[in-house]
């Protein structure tokens, strides 16, 4: 599996060592639309639409009003809970909505955002955390605090906040930091260009992190069609190694897709596995995009909140394609006529890359920190693949899989809705990256019925714990209701014994209101057993009494 | 703005299913230009005809299916149906065998089951085995090889272009000629019918059936097909572990009886190079409908046919291997996948 053998022919630096994963598609290159010229900065725009969920886990709470004026990296939304990060003004301005707005989401539904009429000041908020000379003065729990408090979520699309990810618990030793700066997506280049600009802030931002962790070592994967990135990472590697005892190494990949994927750049850099249903810091490793890392730079050694990243513009249905800083906030509007304009037929509009990324339906939607990429796609690009025609079960999918499921056994299931055997076939598994629809000669969109089995599989768990607790409240009101009932009957017997007294010198009359009271009177019982039954009433009598008080 | 809504990947996709089809027709050319020049014009008639059985069948089957005909018949699995069929049947088959063994392929074994891709059996297989089974002498009756030695050995005649046509359509032989002057067994065929009567091998190898290491033409045509076939495995319309362990498990096999008794066992090179060996590892037993299809369950689904293969070539009753082994195991296919399912990156580790 290895791709070389650990040949020591260089005595500074052995080889580097890389391993593969199954399947995995070479994808057209489209990366020199965009990498070609440097980044610009956005237009300040007139209005920002800040989400206040911008990050995986409960969306932030505003905390500003109507009116306010607000500053730059001044907090406008407190997260809420643990797994949740706050959001920032991206400019200084005046809120004047707090509603909600489309977003670049795959459901197309509108979401709650803070919307800022900006004043053109850009002024940075005065009390922003103090800047931080030397980070070690720092331990791992105020690190991790101003982490957290300057909103810092994974950049490179999944958002989880990145304070959490920092915290994998004192039984969970990370000795291996892997940053990603593969950006495997065909098209995007906003990593790339990133790498170029602040490489000396991502090697700081790595420390920062080995320092935070306790690790040993980082790798830094990059696709091998990222030359100049790698040049300036490993010199910015150079530079800074002497102020560190961690070995930080630049690792060039070869290009395929999905090598960015988390999972995928662990096994190529490292040779492990992360566990099914797992996390990397299950096996002493925590994976960052390197645009987070220089996010977290900015937010210790300076005290800024992540406010800005960086967007790719690109796409043959972009004038001029190119890469921008962006304000979170600004609409992919600004960007697009930023950029020229649209030019020619546009097939798609998609916030993301081409093999993962959300389709558009309007470009009035605010780049989030997830945004990496706004891609306008002609027809010629993004070709409608006609009607699926049926699984020939050519085991294209198969082959292509990074994860190595059966794509094609899971879509039989799933489109007969065997949600059960779908899940036999590692549904849960799958990583929505798209290589075996992309390689489907039938053109079936097999990753929507991924998507189709797993939120059904989702919604039947949810549906099954809430007959569960169904079933226990009706079980609890059968009991209770049960319970009544025999209450009810003993005070029944209570007033009975009551009247009973008076009749006692009668033993025939006793015998007979007992077996009417016990089985309809057929056969009446004899005299010792009434006389007992009787004794045991108004032993039980007091308890009933109180039982039947207290309900 | 506005664009359509859909699903990720957005990317254009690489292959279609007409592409795929038509590569393997494509790939079929050498081996149809070898079987041509050795076996005569029937050969291109049986595929014409099979061609327009096939086309024909589907439209309408896919018609009463109440879909548009258009689409089914340019995914073009029809065709490659039916030239499959046409080069596995005798070039002097009557017409109406190849119109019946055509409609019990594509409207019996595809159709029925749900068209392509829900067939559990390869159409092309089983309609020349419904054929076999159903008019033995008809489908075994296979010309000579065109080659001088075979000719004047047996005082044998080639037909014309014009005889084939009228063989195939009215069933008359040229008047001068007779049956026996047209037919002659097939290699394989004459091999069991000697050893069975206790031939030894060394004397069967003299017979002019035989050419350098298969059957006279067959040799020729064997490696017209492997050509193709490696054609198929170089852009990647097939994977290369059905056709090599299927061949691999045939040679094996048939090595070490050779090993064991060269006087009654023909060597693996004859295997490989006689009948439908090569053929059916590469297009046949390939066909990614009704083989299996996970990597690991491939290389047991090839092998086990190349196991069947040799003990129906060796021990059986008929003469077509091949196309028996591919049913047996089309049948087993769904067993096999369900046994060699590949470990899913982060289940364990498999060493």
């Amino acid at each position: 599996m290895t791709q070389s053998k650990q040949t020591k022919t260089q005595a500074t630096r052995p080889a580097p060592k890389l391993w593969k994963f199954h399947g995995g598609v070479h994808l057209p290159d489209e990366k020199a639309l965009s990498n070609q010229t440097g980044v610009a900065a956005a237009v300040l725009p007139k209005r920002l639409v800040i989400p206040l969920s911008q990050h995986i886990g409960a969306p932030a709470r505003p905390c500003v009003q109507v009116g306010d004026h607000v500053f730059k990296g001044q907090m406008i939304g407190e997260p809420q809970g643990y797994v949740s990060a706050p959001v920032h003004a991206s400019s200084s301005g005046t809120v004047v909505a707090i509603e909600p707005h489309a977003m670049p989401h795959p459901s197309g539904l509108p979401a709650p955002a803070i919307i800022i009429e900006t004043d053109g000041q850009d002024t940075w908020a005065p009390d922003l955390p103090e800047p931080v000379a030397d980070f070690h003065q720092l331990d791992a729990d105020a690190l991790r605090a101003r982490i957290r408090l300057a909103g810092a979520v994974g950049l490179g699309g999944a958002s989880f906040p990145t304070s959490v990810k920092l915290n994998p618990g004192k039984d969970q030793p990370i000795d291996t930091l892997v940053l990603n700066g593969v950006e495997c997506e065909p098209y995007i280049t906003c990593d790339d260009l990133l790498m170029r600009d602040r490489a000396a802030d991502i090697i700081t931002g790595a420390r920062i992190i080995l320092h935070l962790l306790g690790a040993e070592r980082c790798l830094i994967g990059i696709e091998d069609n990222k030359p100049e990135a790698i040049a300036a990472m490993r010199q910015a590697v150079a530079e800074q190694q002497a102020q560190t005892q961690a070995r930080i190494e630049v690792l060039a990949i070869p290009t395929l897709y999905p090598s960015g994927g988390e999972k995928q750049l662990i096994r190529i850099l490292t040779g492990q596995e992360v566990p099914s249903h797992g996390i990397p810091a299950q096996i002493g490793i925590v994976c960052q995009n390197v645009g987070t890392v220089a996010a977290i730079t900015d937010a210790v050694l300076r005290g800024h909140p992540l406010v800005e990243r960086y967007v790719t513009v690109t796409g043959r249905g972009i004038a001029r394609p190119g890469n921008f800083r962006v304000r979170v906030g600004t609409l992919a509007s600004e960007l697009i006529a930023a950029s020229g304009g649209y030019s020619g037929e546009l097939a798609k509009l998609i916030a993301g890359g081409p093999m993962m990324g959300v389709n558009l339906q309007s470009d009035r939607v605010p780049i989030t920190k997830a945004t990496n990429c706004i891609l306008a796609l002609t027809p010629a690009e993004s070709p409608d693949p006609g009607p699926a025609m049926p699984c020939i079960r050519c085991g294209q999918c198969a082959q292509a899989c990074p994860a190595n499921l059966l794509p094609q056994q899971m879509y039989w299931h799933a489109r007969a809705k065997d949600l059960d055997k779908v899940q036999d076939y590692n549904l849960f598994d799958c990583i929505e990256c798209g290589c075996c629809a992309h390689v489907c000669p039938a053109h079936i969109p097999l990753v929507q019925y991924y998507r189709f089995a797993k939120n059904e599989s989702w919604a039947r768990e949810r549906e099954k714990q809430a007959s569960e607790r169904a079933k226990q409240r009706h079980e609890a009101r059968e009991a209770r209701l049960e319970r009544q009932e025999r209450e009810r009957k003993a005070k029944l017997r209570k007033k009975k014994e009551a009247i009973t007294p008076k009749t006692k010198t009668v033993p025939g009359k006793s015998a007979a209101v007992g077996g009417a009271g016990q089985s309809g009177g057929s056969v009446p019982p004899t005299a010792p057993e009434s006389a007992q039954q009787s004794t045991e009433r108004t032993a039980a009598k007091p308890r009933t009494e109180t039982a039947g008080s207290e309900t | 703005m506005a664009g359509s809504l859909t699903s990720s990947p957005h990317s254009a996709r690489p292959y279609r299913v007409d592409q795929v089809m038509l590569q393997v027709c494509l790939a079929l050319i050498p081996g149809t230009i070898a079987m041509v020049w050795f076996f005569g014009w029937g050969v291109i008639i049986n595929m014409a005809l099979a061609s327009v059985f096939a086309l024909g069948a589907e439209a309408l089957m896919v018609k009463a299916r109440g879909r548009p005909a258009l689409p089914a018949i340019r995914d073009l699995s029809a065709l490659v149906t039916a030239l499959l069929f046409a080069i596995t049947v005798p070039p002097t088959l009557p017409w109406w065998l190849t119109l019946l063994g055509i409609l019990f392929a594509i409207v019996i074994v595809k159709q029925l089951y749900g068209g392509i891709g829900y067939n559990p059996f390869n159409p092309a297989m089983a309609g020349y085995v419904f054929l076999l089974i159903s008019y033995p002498v008809a489908t075994t009756t296979w010309l000579p090889a065109d080659v001088p030695a075979l000719l004047e050995a047996k005082d044998l005649v080639h037909l014309s272009f014009v005889d084939s046509a009228r063989l195939i359509f009215t069933g008359a032989l040229p008047p001068e000629l007779s049956w026996d002057a047209v037919s002659a067994a097939t290699p394989l065929d004459d091999m069991r019918t000697r050893l069975d009567s206790n031939v030894l091998m060394a004397e069967i190898r003299q017979s002019p059936l035989w050419g350098f290491v298969g059957g006279q033409g067959w040799e020729w045509v064997a490696l017209g097909f492997l050509l193709g076939g490696l054609y198929l495995m170089f852009i990647r319309v097939i994977s290369w572990h059905i056709p090599v362990s299927l061949l691999a498990s045939l040679a094996v096999l048939a090595g070490l009886f050779w090993l064991f008794d060269p006087n009654h066992f023909p060597a693996p090179w004859f295997h490989l190079f006689s009948g439908g060996a090569m053929l059916g590892a590469f297009f046949i037993a390939t066909d990614p409908v009704s083989a299996a299809t996970t990597k690991r369950g491939q290389l047991v689904f090839g092998a086990l046919i190349g196991v069947v293969v040799f003990v129906i070539r060796t021990w059986g009753g008929y003469p077509d291997a091949v196309a028996f082994g591919v049913l047996l195991l089309n049948i087993a296919a769904p067993t096999i996948d369900h046994y060699t399912q590949p470990r899913v990156f982060g289940h364990g580790r498999r060493t």
